[in-house]
């Protein structure tokens, strides 16, 4: 047995050393991460995981740290960041915004009914006043495409993970930092008005290039925790 | 009849007695606190507490550490560990060091319940009555944290505190870590922190039917129902440590990862420890450790069952699916790519009888954890929305019967109990 095991040590320790290099860059540390979110992190829309490339570092930070401290429900998730901390999970966020990498275009499907298609484009881009709903593109920029530092552009979404995300919102299980301006965004919708704006959304071509904003259009309409309220570029991120 | 009945009365109230008699044996006299405590009390019992990761139970995700709320699955029932901060409704407000001294050494609470061994006292019995004090004395400096204890959800009979005695009565005895004058001082100290405050032993051993501790002391065992195999600390096919070099234990417990040319590091509830916990320890206590596990006595198994052998089907179709998902980073000979991948060849996580953690591994994928040591970690992928239970239990028999590798067979069944958690 003693001696079996030597030789399995022995074995190892050759193999060690013809083991290929491995590259020492973060994308090969983060290939827990492309798994699901797609090489480079460009999940297109025909899953249901969402693309990380390209999106603000703030609000990736955000979400990884939501995960690891019980603001996101999801046990994969929760799992693989548990073990990491702050600092890691900066330079993670940072790493997949960096990528200004190419969308594909939305998958061809059935065209929206054309109500369905005005009443979330009218939502998405006007709100609604008599309820003072604001709309989205009033915080996540004109184009959609979200807003540096920390607001995420909405395009290039499967319509699963928006309608999921909204409706997580709706019931609490998906929160953001305090104060947290879309619970009470996401609880001010009807089931079907969720529907309707996912499914605008996920239909939308992506502009390219599809960059998040340097500037809020104007004023946020409500505090959003996490999120500077500037209109003028931010060079500096928070922490 | 008459006296039959009267003589199964007097061996219930006998029988009461004696469970009374030992639940209640080596408690302290509650006498009022001595001096107030010092700086150097709390600094102390802030290290203390994190020997004990107290937090890791004590806190909820994300919330205010030691405001209690994190809920402690068991085959039980869930217990909801309660706020340590000194808020005078819902924290140890009321208490005294005494109260304190009796909750770590009897398991009792400071209104003279008895505790569920989820908190273990089976263990922290062995912490000295000083620093007991010290972490008293530290949770006391903490800001009070007006959060509610949540009530423990546990079925019948569990629920009771007679059941509770009784449970006591059979498998809890308070104690001490006695000194053992033929052995080294850091021995000593290891054994303190190993047997007591780092209360190893709730993880790393079989519990009963009852839950309780059973079989050799750090014998290893499956951790209910989160359902990782915590692995035999002196047994040398799981994680038994005689034959490794102290500085390599010790990074393993530091840094969470052993050694660099073999690329081991913690996994699943151990990354928590070594987050929590072990990193934050002085390289002193992390030596004692280290000095105390390896001088653990071995308890190999004579003649150990020998492992089923995998079947063809099992090997073509795993070696298949490893040269598809694996290959590229564990290598072909399962040589792996140290530090940043483990080998796979040789590998004693991968070839001990219980695969259980490679299930959880392959599933969940994962990280090891982030110390100062190994800041960015590289990752493993989760692979549960990717491959099948048969095709997940093909690739880790392939993984097991190859290279050199002798373990036994992975079967289907046992990858749909732990991708269900049952």
């Amino acid at each position: 047995m003693k001696f079996l095991l030597v030789l399995i040590l022995l074995s190892t320790a050759v193999g060690a050393r013809a083991a290929p290099a491995v590259p020492d860059t973060i994308a090969q540390r983060l290939q827990a991460c492309t798994g699901c979110h797609g090489k480079e992190g460009r999940a297109a829309r025909d899953g249901y995981q969402p693309r990380i490339a390209g999106k603000p570092a703030d609000y990736l930070y955000h979400q990884l740290q939501g995960f690891r401290d019980g603001r996101r429900q999801y046990a994969l998730m929760t799992g693989l960041l548990d073990p990491l901390s702050d600092a890691y999970l900066r330079e993670i966020a940072a790493y997949f915004s960096s990528l200004d990498l190419p969308y594909s275009p939305p998958a061809p499907g059935p065209a929206l009914p054309a109500e369905l298609a005005r009443r979330g484009e009218s939502l998405t881009r006007e709100g609604d006043p008599a309820r003072k709903l604001p709309a989205c593109a009033q915080c996540h920029g004109s184009a959609l495409t979200g807003v540096a530092p920390a607001i995420p552009g909405l395009l290039g979404l499967p319509r699963d993970y928006l309608v999921a995300q909204l409706g997580a919102w709706r019931t609490g299980t998906r929160r953001a930092l305090a104060p947290d301006c879309m619970a009470q965004v996401a609880q001010a919708l009807t089931a079907d008005e969720v529907g309707m704006i996912a499914q605008w959304l996920a239909v939308q071509p992506v502009p390219e290039p599809a960059h998040p904003a340097p500037t809020l259009p104007a004023a946020l309409p409500m505090a959003c925790g996490g999120v500077p309220d500037v209109t003028t570029p931010v060079t500096k991120v928070s922490p | 009849m008459k006296r039959v009945l009267i003589a199964f009365v007097l061996l219930l109230a006998a029988g009461v007695a004696l469970v009374l008699a030992l639940n209640f044996r080596d408690e302290p006299a509650l006498l009022a606190d001595a001096a107030p405590f010092t700086a150097q009390h709390i600094a102390r019992g802030e290290y203390l507490a994190r020997a004990g990761n107290c937090a890791g139970c004590h806190t909820e995700r994300g919330g205010v550490p030691y405001a209690g709320g994190r809920g402690i699955a068991t085959p039980f029932g869930t217990v909801f560990a309660p706020n340590l901060t000194p808020h005078p409704q819902h924290g140890l407000g009321g208490w005294t060091a005494a109260l304190f001294w009796r909750a770590m050494h009897n398991g009792r609470s400071a209104d003279g319940r008895l505790l569920y061994p989820v908190f273990p006292y089976t263990e922290l019995t062995r912490v000295t009555r000083e620093d007991s004090d010290a972490l008293f004395a530290y949770l006391r400096s903490l800001p009070a944290t007006d959060k509610p204890n949540r009530p423990h959800v546990l079925s019948f009979p569990y629920d009771t505190q007679a059941a509770l005695a009784v449970w006591r009565a059979a498998f809890f005895r308070p104690g001490s870590v006695a000194h053992d004058a033929t052995r080294s001082a850091a021995w000593n100290r290891g054994a303190y922190l190993v047997e007591g405050l780092g209360h190893c032993n709730a993880c790393h051993s079989s519990r009963n039917a009852l839950g309780a501790s059973s079989g050799i002391a750090l014998g290893g065992g499956l951790i209910p129902i989160q359902n990782w195999y915590a692995p035999s600390l002196n047994d040398a096919r799981e994680a038994g440590v005689a034959d490794r070099a102290l500085p390599q234990i010790v990074a393993l417990l530091h840094d969470g990862v052993a050694d660099a040319s073999r690329g081991g590091s913690v996994t699943g509830p151990m990354v928590e420890v070594v987050t929590g916990s072990l990193q934050h320890l002085s390289a002193d206590d992390l030596l004692a450790m280290a000095t105390y596990l390896k001088a653990l006595p071995p308890h190999d198994v004579k003649d150990p069952p020998k492992p089923t052998p995998i079947s063809a089907a099992a090997m073509e179709q795993g070696g298949k699916l490893y040269e598809q998902h694996c290959v590229g980073c564990h290598g072909k000979q399962g040589e792996g790519a140290p530090p940043a991948y483990p080998p796979l060849a040789g590998n004693r996580a991968v070839t001990m009888a219980s695969a259980a953690n490679l299930v959880h591994i392959v599933l969940e994928g994962g990280f090891a954890p982030s110390t100062p040591a190994n800041p960015r970690p590289y990752g493993m992928p989760p692979f549960a929305t990717v491959l099948s239970d048969a095709e997940l239990a093909s690739v880790l028999s392939h993984v097991r019967g190859s290279w050199g590798n002798a373990g036994s067979e992975v079967s289907p069944l046992d990858v749909a109990r732990l991708r269900s958690g049952r």
